[in-house]
């Protein structure tokens, strides 16, 4: 069983859940950027949380399904479609027949896009993790990005995930899928994204006028965002009032939104280094950060801020809500229907 | 949160805590951040995924579900995760004997580093800076014995104290684009190792040719935070012989 890469996009990697228990060795944790999207994808096609999915950015990206089987797409919609020209449907199971082409280059919002594989990617394990990590060259598919005729194997034998005579059917009887779908758990396309803030350390250090900016400027998301961090622009430039004295090094998270002299906050994200340096004037709470998963460069966000109370509730919450829609997909899978 | 939790601990976002024993960097602060790591990780609580050190502070990363859910009855009457695992850090703590030094015995790493030449295109300008000789800054820099006090800024990088103060010398102004695995700096009063090619500002004096970074082994750092650290001048084709051996 395999997909072959027949064009890889902008930028295209296997990621799972990411690499713990080795940041005290300096290394960056990775893993999908937008969790939430790749865990229901897994889920969708019968796989445990931590398998290995694609992590497709933005556009471009062309695989042909080598064998019949099921898969599911969720996170950002790339608007995949068929060679027959037909729409893959997103976040639900999808059984495609072999030989089909799948072209994602018809984008429509977000920019990452999951691709989950009944059974499983076959990648580099590396510290107990598949995920890729370019910066170190490890997980993944010898640590780097897919590459033209790369072929993906599938790790294990993938369940039939649904009955396949009651599913809705494509005209040219290559897609076929069922009409229920989790796709509630998409990031919604808006025009200023809101984001909850947890108030960071060194926020003190600011200038009263570069504390009200921070919760009422729109910033944007500049052009060398990446999966370490986003960089954030604005109108007005956050300060310091008095020199603020040299920091220690000290650890970070994801999440964590550094003020490095600049004035434009730096917010870590998945491939993230593991300590830093720069003032800490922010904390993303742990439910936003898919957000900024979806954003792509030149989308904008406003900062509302939080406490770490009620940031924790939100997590606890969605950690719930995300085990309640494991277990209804799951019902789904083990009744077939 | 609770003024009665201990001052030294703050929330890093809503799954860390990060405890914190001043904002020096020294020996003795040092000393405590490795014994409460050696406790931290013998004493895991239920949630606790992994915990970080740097100079003075330790983030303890936690799955605020996973502590949720183990929570005793006692604990239940928290007002949130986070205090419950600042209570059960707390607890864990007070095993920490003032007198006795429990820690494990330090491991003392050697480095073989090439000094000059390609693989230390700085060392001249390191020395006419210092107003030395070549020689005097290999020298000095061999007869420094480091402490690692931690790893951080890139898989397996050795933040080092106890460069000797008058071979320090400033950044480039202009960093280079790529500075190749192995090579050995100085910035200000520091030195370090860089384990992968990246772009930096550091001053290079040599090369090692000793993988920092080993990603296929069980611990994938060379150096650990807590270890310590001496130089040893190598020739060019001593150089190139181990690198021949660690590629076999």
């Amino acid at each position: 069983m395999s997909l072959t890469v027949l064009k890889p996009g902008l930028l295209a990697t296997v990621q799972d859940l990411g690499r713990y228990g080795y940041q005290k060795y300096g290394v960056a944790v990775g893993g999908a950027m937008d969790e939430p999207a790749a865990r229901v994808a897994n889920w969708l096609v019968g796989n445990e949380d931590a398998e290995a999915v694609l992590e497709l950015t933005l556009t471009g990206t062309e695989l042909r399904v080598d064998q019949d089987m099921w898969l599911a797409v969720c996170g950002g919609d790339m608007g995949a479609r068929t060679d027959a020209g037909e729409v893959v449907p997103l976040w639900r199971p999808v059984w495609i027949a072999e030989g089909t082409i799948l072209s994602f280059r018809h984008y429509q919002s977000g920019c990452r896009t999951y691709v989950a594989i009944a059974g499983g990617l076959e990648a580099n394990v590396s510290m107990g993790s598949r995920s890729t990590y370019l910066r170190g060259a490890i997980g993944g598919l010898d640590g780097r990005t897919l590459g033209t005729g790369d072929r993906l194997e599938i790790r294990q034998r993938g369940r039939e995930a649904l009955a396949i005579d009651k599913l809705e059917v494509s005209s040219s009887g290559r897609l076929k899928w069922p009409l229920w779908h989790a796709g509630g758990f998409a990031v919604a396309p808006r025009e200023v994204h809101t984001v909850r803030l947890m108030q960071g350390e060194h926020q003190n250090l600011l200038t009263a006028e570069a504390l009200r900016n921070l919760y009422h400027e729109v910033f944007r998301i500049g052009p060398s965002s990446d999966r370490m961090g986003y960089r954030l622009q604005s109108e007005r430039k956050l300060k310091f009032g008095e020199q603020a004295s040299e920091l220690i090094t000290e650890p970070v998270v994801h999440g964590t939104i550094q003020l490095p002299p600049d004035g434009n906050p730096i917010v870590l994200l998945a491939d993230r280094q593991t300590t830093g340096g720069y003032p800490r004037i922010g904390q993303v709470a742990s439910v936003d950060i898919p957000v900024f998963a979806q954003l792509k460069p030149g989308d904008r966000i406003r900062f509302y801020s939080v406490t770490p109370i009620e940031s924790e509730r939100l997590k606890l919450e969605s950690e719930l809500d995300m085990n309640q829609l494991r277990t209804i997909i799951a019902l789904k899978l083990h009744h077939k229907t | 949160m609770n003024q009665s939790l201990n001052d030294s601990f703050l929330p890093l976002g809503d799954s860390s805590v990060l405890i914190r024993k001043g904002t020096t960097i020294d020996k003795g602060t040092h000393r405590w951040i490795m014994s409460v790591m050696q406790l931290l990780e013998a004493q895991r609580f239920d949630g606790m995924i992994e915990c970080v050190p740097a100079f003075a502070s330790i983030a303890v990363h936690y799955d605020p579900l996973v502590v949720w859910r183990s929570r005793s009855l006692q604990e239940k009457g928290h007002a949130s995760v986070y205090e419950t695992v600042c209570k059960r850090l707390e607890q864990c703590l007070s095993l920490l004997s003032e007198k006795e030094d429990n820690r494990l015995p330090e491991r003392v790493v050697t480095i073989p580093v090439c000094y000059g030449g390609d693989y230390g295109p700085d060392l001249q300008e390191v020395a006419e800076h210092c107003g030395l000789s070549a020689e005097e800054v290999v020298s000095l820099h061999t007869s420094g014995s480091y402490s690692v006090y931690m790893i951080g800024f890139a898989p397996g990088f050795p933040y080092l104290g106890g460069m000797p103060p008058s071979i320090a010398a400033p950044r480039h102004k202009t960093p280079r684009i790529v500075i190749p695995a192995g090579s050995v700096g100085i910035a200000g009063a520091q030195t370090g190792v860089y384990p992968l090619a990246t772009p930096g500002g550091w001053q290079l004096i040599g090369r090692t040719p000793l993988p920092l970074f080993r990603p296929d082994q069980q611990i994938p750092s060379l150096l650990e935070a807590g270890d310590h650290v001496r130089f040893e001048a190598i020739s060019e084709q001593q150089y190139k012989e181990w690198e021949g051996a660690e590629q076999l």
